[in-house]
């Protein structure tokens, strides 16, 4: 709730400053009861105040912290996977009821290292935070954006061969690699953005983007919906990473979900006494936060449909044109 | 005469670095003292401490570029940027046309403004200005074209010639169809003319051509930097008597660009092959022009690939050429093939539509070179793709908001769409 004051408060003093915002999403078997209140609450705010949001799920987290453990310790071992990455440095790892958050917090950390290398780094085609915005919110409420990251491991082997480079970029759109539980693959696209670090050139993005394409699809005025940057510096440990954030309608079934746990709560007004108990809360303010969800929600439906109406090109100006002399 | 360079945006400040350093490399392995003189004049200013300094002004929103190109500069010990011939910032642009053009061109007028009269005080004639620039992203694009619209507002009577750089067809940024078409539209009205380079062509060459297997954009600047040089280098044009041309965008403009509707300007060169070939690669003039007035009708840029206009039959119809032959035996070159009125409209002479320019003096290590620059329907494809994906785009109008949040208006988007249509209709009946 504090964060949800500094937003908007971040909003009104520097209102030209991009607000990127990370949040994480409470997985379904949260300990905090309300965790639904909290989240739809905050939702409103973050569908208002921020500019763009990357949702994390603390599940997502949690699976992959579980695929790095199997790939160290155990049957696929690769060639050449360190015992002690990069990403999960913070701390040993216990299995069972208590969570890695060290290990699922560093995983968080990266993705913020990602966004921001083009800003600390050179490369050939540098990627602000401001372009991502720019260019992944085409209308002003779907600004949420799913994130991936890949390598989730460091390989011991710095040169890598190109094959293993294609196959960063193919990971990067699948399942295990995102950060909330969600199918991009056969959900539509907005809007995709790939930053990559370290020794990849120009040549390799454009051919895996053309690889990709036909397999992700794109809603139809944005068929080349791909924004793209280069940063020379990979991150430590590693010869080249990508992290991609894809405004893809499948955040519409993580939203579902939430406002399904938030009506279980609310139509019983469960726990609802605790909130109202503080000065300045209101049930208004519930129902206000539940409709805008729900607004949004559609908003990412609408366009679900269009999916699979076949799309014509617009027709075009036409100019008056004078007789050939 | 004295060409101010302007370098706008990491587009134009990675182009234009790799530009001086072809300009100055050629310049200093040529033998001949003339040559070098002029060229030298053109492009830097000498100091007390004898060094060449570039006769350029670099502007970004982000200080990387302009330090990496500063430093590049500085390292290739024959020549650098003036000290304090730079402007940036620390936020960068967003991709977003509107805040180059509405918010930060403005705000930054002033400095920008004063930075190029320093320049322009310490020629002694202007030749004109020559804008470098990317169309497809914030800086290079929005911020400038109000520097274009500043430059025009203040030197009323000099040359702008812009060279542009077109982006891929498929993204590198999602909203550069909308960033190109305001870019394109407002250019239009206030520049000379606008010299194009497209990466996609560009990469073809570097593909094809040279053999690239993995392209950086480094790649792509050397060949846009290098098909530049041939056309900025010194030459010896029909109104020079015997000497470099002194005003040498003033003879470009007229030769391409005499009419208001038609500014699009393409480049080809050839011979175009990896470096470790030329040596062993012998060339004449009557294969090195057949070749390339291949290229021009089939509206191809290289010499290899062919592909479809929206004329009639892919048969590219040019308003006008300029060719210019840099080498050796350039005085008995036979270039007859230019002035047939077959490859022109109809409603001009092919002897007032073609030009040609010489210069006895080879360029970098080739021993015969022709590069040609060319106003005809070359161009009209791509600006066709460009405008379409945009209206499509504007036909949702998805990230129409991030514009009318800087207070460019749809009303401003539809003025843009229509002044493009009229260009695109324009270009498509040259051959009637």
């Amino acid at each position: 709730v504090v964060f949800q004051k500094v937003l908007s408060l971040l909003e009104e003093e520097f209102p030209d400053v991009c607000r990127i915002v990370t949040a994480v999403y409470p997985s379904a078997e949260d300990d905090v009861i309300t965790s639904p209140y909290n989240t739809v609450l905050a939702m409103q705010e973050l569908t208002e105040h921020a500019d763009c949001v990357l949702p994390v799920e603390n599940q997502s987290l949690l699976d992959i912290l579980n695929k790095i453990d199997a790939m160290s310790y155990g049957t696929k071992l690769g060639p050449g996977v360190k015992r002690n990455n990069c990403v999960t440095s913070g701390g040993s790892r216990l299995s069972g009821a208590q969570k890695p958050f060290d290990a699922m917090n560093n995983i968080v950390a990266n993705l913020l290292l990602n966004i921001t290398s083009s800003t600390r780094f050179e490369g050939s085609l540098n990627m602000d935070l401001n372009e991502i915005a720019m260019n992944l919110v085409p209308f002003p409420r779907l600004h949420y954006l799913v994130p991936s990251l890949t390598p989730l491991y460091s390989l011991a082997d710095v040169s890598i061969p190109t094959k293993r480079l294609d196959q960063m970029f193919s990971d990067a759109f699948s399942k295990d690699h995102q950060l909330i539980r969600a199918n991009l693959k056969h959900s539509l696209f907005l809007a995709s953005a790939l930053m990559v670090r370290g020794d990849v050139h120009m040549s390799d993005l454009r051919r895996n983007i053309e690889r990709l394409r036909s397999s992700l699809p794109f809603v139809s005025w944005n068929q080349e919906g791909w924004k793209t940057g280069l940063c020379s510096v990979p991150p430590v440990g590693h010869s080249h990473s990508m992290l991609a954030l894809s405004n893809n309608t499948c955040v519409k079934a993580t939203f579902m979900e939430l406002r399904d746990s938030f009506t279980k709560l609310y139509k019983k007004k469960a726990h609802l006494h605790h909130y109202l108990h503080v000065d300045g809360m209101e049930q208004s303010i519930f129902s206000e936060a539940l409709s805008s969800l729900t607004g949004l929600i559609e908003d990412y439906h609408h366009l679900d449909v269009s999916k699979s109406r076949l799309q014509r090109d617009t027709p075009r100006l036409r100019i008056a044109t004078g007789s050939s002399s | 005469m004295s060409v101010v360079t302007i370098q706008l945006g990491q587009c134009g400040n990675q182009v234009g670095q790799e530009l001086f350093d072809i300009i100055c490399n050629d310049a200093e392995q040529s033998q001949r003292k003339t040559y070098s003189t002029s060229c030298s004049a053109r492009f830097f200013r000498p100091t007390s401490k004898g060094d060449l300094v570039a006769r350029a002004v670099l502007v970004d929103m982000e200080p990387k570029v302009i330090n990496q190109s500063m430093n590049k500069a500085v390292k290739s010990g024959r020549w650098r940027y003036g000290e304090d011939s730079h402007f940036s910032q620390k936020q960068g642009s967003g991709n977003n046309w509107a805040n180059g053009y509405c918010v930060l061109g403005p705000r930054h007028k002033d400095a920008v403004e004063e930075l190029v009269r320093q320049e322009v005080e310490r020629c002694d004639a202007l030749a004109g200005f020559i804008p470098v620039m990317s169309v497809a992203g914030g800086t290079g694009s929005g911020v400038g074209t109000y520097v274009t619209q500043c430059l025009r507002d203040i030197y009323p009577t000099s040359f702008i010639l812009n060279h542009l750089t077109w982006p891929y067809g498929t993204g590198e940024v999602i909203v550069q169809n909308y960033n190109s078409v305001l870019t394109l539209a407002h250019l239009y009205q206030l520049s000379d003319a606008m010299l194009v380079h497209e990466n996609d062509t560009v990469h073809k060459i570097c593909s094809q051509l040279l053999n690239i297997k993995q392209i950086s954009f480094s790649d792509i600047n050397m060949v846009i930097a290098h098909q530049l040089g041939g056309v900025l280098q010194p030459a010896l044009t029909p109104d020079s008597y015997g000497v470099y041309s002194r005003n040498p965008l003033g003879e470009l403009v007229s030769a391409l660009a005499c009419h208001p509707e038609y500014k699009l300007l393409s480049v080809s060169t050839v011979p175009q092959m990896p470096s470790s070939s030329i040596a062993f690669s012998t060339f004449s003039w009557p294969a090195l022009l057949k070749h390339l007035r291949q290229m021009l009708i089939s509206n191809t840029r290289m010499e290899v690939e062919r592909t479809r206009s929206l004329t009639q039959g892919g048969f590219n119809t040019s308003l006008a050429n300029l060719l210019i032959l840099r080498g050796k035996d350039v005085y008995s070159a036979e270039t007859g093939g230019f002035e047939d009125p077959a490859i022109y409209t109809p409603w001009l002479r092919s002897e007032e539509a073609f030009s040609l320019w010489k210069s006895p003096v080879s360029f970098d290590k080739y021993e015969k070179f022709a590069t040609l620059v060319s106003n005809s329907q070359a161009l009209l494809r791509p600006l066709d793709d460009m405008v379409r994906k945009a209206w499509n785009m504007f036909a949702s109008r998805a990230y129409i908001h991030q514009y009318i949040k800087y207070n460019i208006s749809e009303e401003d988007f539809l003025d843009s769409f229509t002044s493009l249509e009229q260009v695109i209709s324009s270009y498509g009946q040259l051959q009637c």
